[in-house]
């Protein structure tokens, strides 16, 4: 058969594989006791692989804080030193079915949200979404919201989850796109979504007041929780078609302040790279320009499978956040179909007609169109010890699409 | 004078909406020129006159929209750069609703396509023609600059895969009454008809409609289709589709004159069809015999009237080229009004064909034309921007139309070449050709009149006359409404005639030798 | 073999529009049916990337 008739095919089972993702929250758990390889002193990021020296700032405060709040050193400068003899492991998330926002740091008590993909079994994890750590701050009042999560919040949601039995998050998702979030960075609707149910779950586990009033604040006031939820989603959706032969379709975008790397599904485990590139967009008060990092997180696995950037044209109330006008974002939102095989059939956005959001990225369209993956993102300082400091819009580099496409020629074309 | 440009990244748009742009801008007050063009390595070249060149220019990728700007001051530069998102503003709806990104998208929206035109920079064309191709469709190429040896292997494949490939360079095909290109509105009926030359064609399907006969189809082949190299692939290929029409009953081929090895392929195809064929060899020295079957024509008119007799509306053709009295007199009263410096013709057209083919009647009158296109070397203008003695000029040519609107889209070349012949104390007349139809300029006339005007008080002025004559191709059928195009010319006392071969014969009788004496 | 023309001939023409959308416009203008891609010069013009996407796309 022609390989552009088996690239056709492949692409085919990939793009109906993840439209048919059907992501079901089903437990919270200590990362050690539920994620593949996940070992004592060992630190999962985001983006494709990297090594201590050559992470950036952000990533790098956030790693010291994780090793910090393992207590595996007492202070900021042990924790940098047995970091740089290389005595803590350190691995991509990717690698470990997991994905985590910004620096996206798990290690092996934090609690995950552990996501199901009901319509193939596989299972992906992410860590909480939280505002500080994940950008790097590891003070002592940073790494204290990583501790109620450990102690208080995900112990008590855990049983009020399993009170539930589960819960499904495709109609949350398919709900807060009609509610204007799209899901990367604007969970106003998802988290309040969640929170709802999640509140009768509360009410029904037979709980002490003193866990469930705080973690319902938690959860009824955290405007991005959702995030990591949707992230699993993500991760649990696109890992499903992965590692399928012949596929010219994109399963992960994924940065690690340093650089940004794609995987392809016909292309295994590879990652093609390029430097991370800078984000526009807008400054929380006493934060400019120059204080920014580069782009950073795993939380492209939402663009991945169709949300985030694709999706704005329907999420007007992101602009505040990310700049822009509503016509860029529709703009955008129209430009991602011209790289995509499919519209997602429940995916849908009110703002244009109902339209399906676009998803499955070709490469091959990418490479042809000269169109590159939009995505909306939260931004880090370039140095550690710093909060969340602004959001913009910012393109996938076109050079990991290229490299992809060199590596996809080489693996496939002449076979 | 001032000048600076702007670089915008990966904004593509197509050269035709460009030149809106540009002319959007270029008529801002205080702006001198303007450039709107995507960076491609040759388009860079045109912008040598702005004084702009830098590091980020040269950096420019061809997906990259350039705007160059050239001002009497700093601040009009500054002032149209900052707003030249306005520029882009399209005059009506600029959303389609019904479009696609790419050819793979097209071709799997729409499986019941036929046919695919392409419009594109020629560099890309033939990648896009054999996709098409690969796909089952035929193919309309109005690109130019596509390689021989790419149109060569195009052809190939298409013989191969029984299908039709029109051009490159092919500006015209009408297809059982629809129009790809540039192509006028005429009469259904039993003339069929292959082309080498756009114009060529528009001007015979347009005077069989004249004649109250109508066309089946009229197939464009593209200008080098008739090259040794490409061995007339697609001529011969229509010949077997008319052939075979049932709507067809006399097939037209209107082409230049071809080399002897292509004319003897020509004559052993022709004499083999069951069809009768008329064939005009624009300005062909010698004509072979023909018979029966067969007629050899050297005008496009001789071509339509051979054409009639073939089918049974054989009704009296409307252009004889003869002058009648009417119009000798005429001749007789514009000459009279010249003064004594008077005596050339300059011809400013958009057509090439039309061009060529005026070239050859006044040279038969023995009249010998300058062109930047002539007939024969020693008649080539040194410089295509200044006539000499008795001039024509194909303002359609590559010289003229790199980076610009072609003459047949925008009237703004031919405008500023009207007004230097007319400043020229030796020019008596000045001569136009007009092409209406699909895609053409909505007002072609309405362009260029006050130009016109303007020429003539030029001439006035100094107590001289000019004489316009102009041919006008088209059909009252054609979008542009071609009684008042004709009407405004006539009233701004332009002589008109609607055959481009009469109006030559008639401007030949104007400036022949014996009014010298 | 002149099949497949007699049906080019016969038939309205279905056209898929590769550039100059005036085109497009003027076969809509005449009621054809007619698809606009609205193409730009593929991989912005990098060769080896176009060789490739000739193979695979």
């Amino acid at each position: 058969m022609d390989i552009k008739r088996k690239i056709e095919i492949a692409n085919e089972d990939t793009t109906n594989r993840l439209i048919q993702g059907d992501p079901v929250l089903v437990d919270i758990a200590p990362a050690g006791e539920v994620i593949p390889g996940l070992e004592d002193r060992m630190v999962l990021h985001a983006g494709p692989p990297i090594e201590w020296d050559r992470m950036c700032g952000a990533m790098q405060g956030a790693v010291i804080g994780m090793v910090l709040y393992e207590e595996w050193a007492n202070t900021a400068e042990e924790a940098r030193k047995l970091l740089e003899n290389g005595d803590i492991k350190l691995a991509p998330n990717h690698h470990h079915q997991a994905v985590g926002p910004m620096a996206g740091t798990i290690t092996v008590s934090a609690p995950v949200w552990v996501v199901e993909n009901k319509a193939f079994g596989n299972r992906a994890f992410t860590r909480q979404v939280e505002g500080r750590q994940q950008f790097g701050d590891y003070s002592d009042e940073a790494l204290d919201g990583l501790r109620k999560w450990r102690d208080v919040w995900a112990p008590t949601l855990t049983i009020a989850l399993e009170k539930l039995g589960g819960l499904e998050l495709k109609p949350i998702i398919i709900q807060a796109l009609q509610m204007g979030d799209e899901v990367h960075n604007r969970h106003h609707a998802a988290s309040s979504l969640f929170a709802n149910k999640m509140a009768v779950g509360l009410a029904l586990a037979d709980l002490p007041k003193d866990a469930v009033l705080p973690t319902l604040y938690y959860i009824t006031n955290h405007h991005l929780i959702f995030l990591g939820l949707a992230m699993a989603s993500g991760k649990a959706i696109s890992d499903a078609a992965h590692g399928i032969e012949y596929s010219t379709i994109v399963t992960a975008m994924a940065r690690n302040g340093t650089e940004f790397g794609i995987r392809v599904s016909g292309l295994e485990d590879m990652w093609f790279t390029a430097p991370a590139p800078k984000i526009k967009g807008l400054f929380l008060t006493g934060y400019n320009d120059d204080d920014a990092g580069l782009d950073m997180g795993d939380s492209a696995i939402t663009e991945t499978v169709g949300w985030g950037g694709f999706v704005i044209g329907g999420a007007p109330g992101i602009l505040s956040l990310v700049g822009g006008t509503p016509d860029e974002a529709i703009a955008y939102t129209r430009e991602m179909r011209k790289i995509t095989t499919a519209v997602h059939p429940t995916y849908l956005m009110p703002a244009l007609g109902f339209v399906g959001a676009s998803m499955g990225i070709d490469i091959r369209k990418v490479v042809q169109t000269n169109i590159s993956p939009i995505i909306d993102t939260g931004m880090a300082h370039k140095d550690p010890g710093h909060p969340i400091i602004g959001a913009g819009l910012v393109r996938a580099p076109m050079d990991c699409f290229k490299q992809a496409l060199i590596a996809f020629g080489n693996k496939y074309n002449g076979r | 004078m001032a000048s600076g440009f702007i670089v915008k990244r990966n904004q593509y748009y197509d050269s035709v909406f460009l030149m809106g742009v540009n002319s959007r801008l270029s008529s801002i007050d205080g702006v001198r020129k303007t450039a709107v063009l995507m960076a491609s390595e040759k388009n860079k070249e045109l912008l040598q006159g702005f004084d702009i060149a830098c590091p980020e220019l040269d950096a420019a990728q061809p997906n990259d929209l350039v705007v160059a700007v050239m001002a009497e001051t700093d601040q009009i530069v500054e002032d149209v750069l900052a707003n030249v998102d306005h520029a882009f503003i399209a005059p009506e709806g600029k959303e389609r609703r019904n479009s696609v990104p790419t050819l793979e998208d097209a071709l799997a929206q729409q499986p019941q396509a036929n046919i695919v035109s392409i419009s594109i920079p020629g560099e890309y064309a033939a990648r896009e023609a054999h996709k098409a191709l690969d796909a089952g469709l035929h193919a309309f190429i109005f690109s130019s600059n596509v390689s021989l040896e790419d149109e060569l292997a195009l052809k190939q494949k298409a013989v191969e895969n029984n299908l039709l490939v029109m051009g490159p360079d092919c500006g015209t095909s009408l297809i059982g009454g629809t129009g790809l290109g540039f192509t006028n509105v005429v009469r259904q009926g039993s003339i069929g008809a292959i082309g080498a030359s756009g114009t060529g064609l528009q001007e015979f399907t347009s005077q069989i409609h004249h004649a109250g006969s109508g066309i089946s189809h009229a197939i464009g082949i593209g200008t080098n289709d008739v090259s040794d190299k490409i061995g007339g692939l697609t001529a011969f290929t229509t010949l077997i589709a008319l052939e075979a029409n049932q709507a067809t009953e006399v097939i037209a081929f209107v082409s230049k004159p071809v080399g002897p090895k292509m004319l003897e392929k020509f004559e052993n195809k022709f004499k083999a069809c069951k069809k009768p064929i008329v064939c005009c060899f624009l300005g062909a020295k010698e004509l072979p015999p023909g018979h029966t079957n067969l007629v050899y024509t050297r005008t496009i008119d001789d071509a339509v009237i051979a054409a009639l007799k073939y089918t049974d509306q054989n009704t009296l053709p409307v252009s004889v080229l003869s002058l009648t009295l009417e119009e000798k007199d005429r001749i007789e009263q514009e000459k009279g009004k010249w003064d004594k410096k008077q005596k050339y013709l300059r011809g400013i057209f958009a057509g090439g064909t039309f061009c060529y083919q005026s070239q050859q009647i006044l040279k038969d009158e023995g009249i010998a034309v300058y062109s930047d296109s002539p007939l024969a070397p020693e008649y080539k203008l040194a410089d295509p921007e200044n006539s000499f003695s008795h001039s024509i000029v194909d303002m359609g040519s590559e010289y003229f139309t790199v980076g610009k609107p072609h003459p047949m889209i925008d009237g703004f070349l031919r405008k500023q070449r009207i007004k230097t012949e007319s400043l020229d104390p030796q020019v008596a007349v000045i001569f136009l050709d007009f092409i209406l139809g699909y895609n053409a300029s909505p007002d072609p006339v309405g362009e260029l009149i006050d130009a016109i005007e303007q020429a003539k008080r030029n001439a006035h002025a100094r107590n001289a006359h000019l004489t316009f004559v102009a041919s006008v191709c088209g059909t009252e059928l054609d979008p542009q409404d071609m009684d008042l195009q004709i009407q405004l010319l006539e009233d701004q006392g332009v002589i008109v005639f609607t055959s481009n071969a009469k109006a030559a014969r008639f401007c030949a009788n104007l400036v022949s030798k014996e009014r010298d004496q | 073999m002149s099949e497949n023309f007699e049906e080019l001939l016969s038939n309205p023409l279905v056209v898929i529009n590769l550039g100059l959308i005036k085109f497009s416009e003027s076969l809509e203008k005449q009621s054809v049916e007619v698809l606009q891609v609205d193409w730009s010069p593929p991989a912005d013009g990098d060769q080896e990337m176009i060789d490739l996407l000739d193979a695979l796309l």
